[in-house]
């Protein structure tokens, strides 16, 4: 029996392709969030936390709409770039950006909120910009929020089954990622494959969340322990 | 030269400020909770009054009338907070090195060391914010606003956290870093002792009102 590695590369690509949209759209709306006060904030706030407690299959189905031949997004990405996301691997990213957005989000902004903002303001009278404060100031001391929330958004979006089903759907090769693979192979009877595809999925998960959790660690005691070494 | 007049609404009583200060120590001292704070903060680009004027020089840096409003980083203006505010993540070389910029450094790149040898902590430099002492780290607040090259500095109870033979031997010195570097320091405080000691000119604010005035 030949064991088919597909799905766990596409699990990865899509996996690492939605948790870099969601770190690029995630810190900088987190920081943003964290700070300024706006009329509609808290529609924001919770439209951008939607995805966490939706049904993934309502996602799946809003994101549908949305991408599809005659939804808006969808209408304008062939219109404009003639490209269509539905049925292949951008949908599945685009689902597993979206439902681990929050977590990302979440995570990052409460470690913001901590940041002292007087620290801030003394980096605003020492001459520097606001880019520059979140930069040097509100990042590096919000880190190990920042990485937990890129944890738990990297092991959602490796474990998106529903909207990815519904976006991108079931195309082996091309859109079958592991946890789709793995119900497939447990539907059609071949509970070896799909045991194994378990197994890989379990223990891989299990490295990444071992792993990023003792690394967090390390740097958030790093400029405490570094002093040491004078 | 600093020159200000303004007010502020806060929440219990109105503030009142106004500040005339040359080359010398101005304190503004008072109970806690008198506004003495808001002001620095207001001087500072950090907090914006509701009316008023602020000139810093030949500049004015804030103007209700004008809608001029400059902001902190533009203002020039020295700033030692409370607590220090000193960056946890940063060497105390890296914090006092944080406001100036590339050029700067390269054109004075021995401006560091001279800064930190003339408050004596140049052997802190590669040490962290937490790893030394309060007096230690007024002294890296004091030098990082102050390698800014600041046309005011603005000090807000510099000294009240500390014990009292670290302040005496501290209030000597900034008064003698004030003589030396010819720039208005306004410095808030709730001790009267260390007003009279340290300041030229002293101000006495109660409830955001100033209730006397006087020189030295």
């Amino acid at each position: 029996m030949s064991f088919d590695y597909t799905p766990i590369i596409l699990s990865l690509k899509v996996a690492t392709a939605a948790v870099i949209i969601v770190v690029l759209l995630g810190i900088p709306l987190a920081g943003h969030m964290a700070r300024r006060n706006f009329p509609g904030k808290d529609l924001v706030e919770a439209f951008v936390t939607l995805p966490l407690v939706l049904p993934p299959s309502v996602v799946g189905f809003i994101l549908l709409w949305l991408f599809g031949k005659n939804g808006p997004l969808g209408q304008f990405l062939t219109g404009v770039f003639h490209v269509s996301v539905v049925f292949n691997l951008a949908g599945a990213v685009i689902a597993a950006a979206v439902v681990s957005f929050p977590m990302m989000y979440q995570s990052a902004k409460a470690a913001m909120e901590g940041v002292d903002k007087t620290l801030e303001n003394a980096a605003r009278t020492l001459g520097a910009g606001e880019l520059r404060i979140f930069l040097t100031i509100t990042i590096p001391l919000s880190w190990p929020g920042i990485v937990s929330g890129f944890i738990l958004s990297f092991a959602r979006s490796l474990g998106e089954f529903g909207a990815t089903l519904m976006i991108a759907g079931n195309i082996p090769g091309r859109t079958q990622t592991m946890p789709i693979a793995i119900y497939m192979a447990n539907e059609g009877g071949d509970a070896a494959t799909a045991m194994i595809l378990v197994v890989i999925m379990t223990v891989f998960s299990f490295l990444v969340i071992f792993w990023l959790n003792r690394w967090s660690k390390r740097q958030q005691k790093g400029f405490i322990q570094e002093e040491g070494g004078e | 030269m600093l020159k200000a007049k303004f007010s502020l609404t806060l929440r219990h009583f109105e503030l009142e400020a106004e500040l005339e200060a040359e080359n010398e120590i101005l304190v503004l001292v008072g109970p806690s909770g008198s506004g003495k704070t808001t002001i620095l903060k207001c001087l500072a680009g950090l907090k914006a009054p509701s009316q008023g004027i602020i000139q810093i020089n030949d500049r004015i840096v804030y103007f209700s009338e004008n809608k001029i409003d400059c902001p902190p980083k533009e203002r020039r203006v020295g700033y030692v907070f409370q607590e220090y505010a000193l960056f946890p993540h940063m060497s105390v070389r890296r914090n006092i090195l944080y406001g100036v910029s590339k050029e700067k450094r390269h054109a004075k790149p021995r401006a560091a060391e001279n800064m930190l040898e003339m408050l004596g902590i140049l052997h802190l430099q590669n040490r962290y914010p937490q790893h030394i002492s309060g007096g230690e780290k007024q002294r890296v607040a004091l030098a990082r606003a102050l390698m800014t090259e600041p046309e005011i500095m603005l000090l807000d109870e510099p000294l009240s956290a500390l014990d009292q033979e670290t302040r005496s031997g501290l209030q000597q010195e900034l008064k003698k870093i004030q003589r030396q570097w010819k720039i208005p320091f306004v410095l808030v405080t709730h001790d009267l002792t260390e007003a009279e000691l340290l300041g030229d000119q002293i101000i006495r604010i109660d409830r955001g009102q100033s209730v006397s005035n006087r020189r030295l």
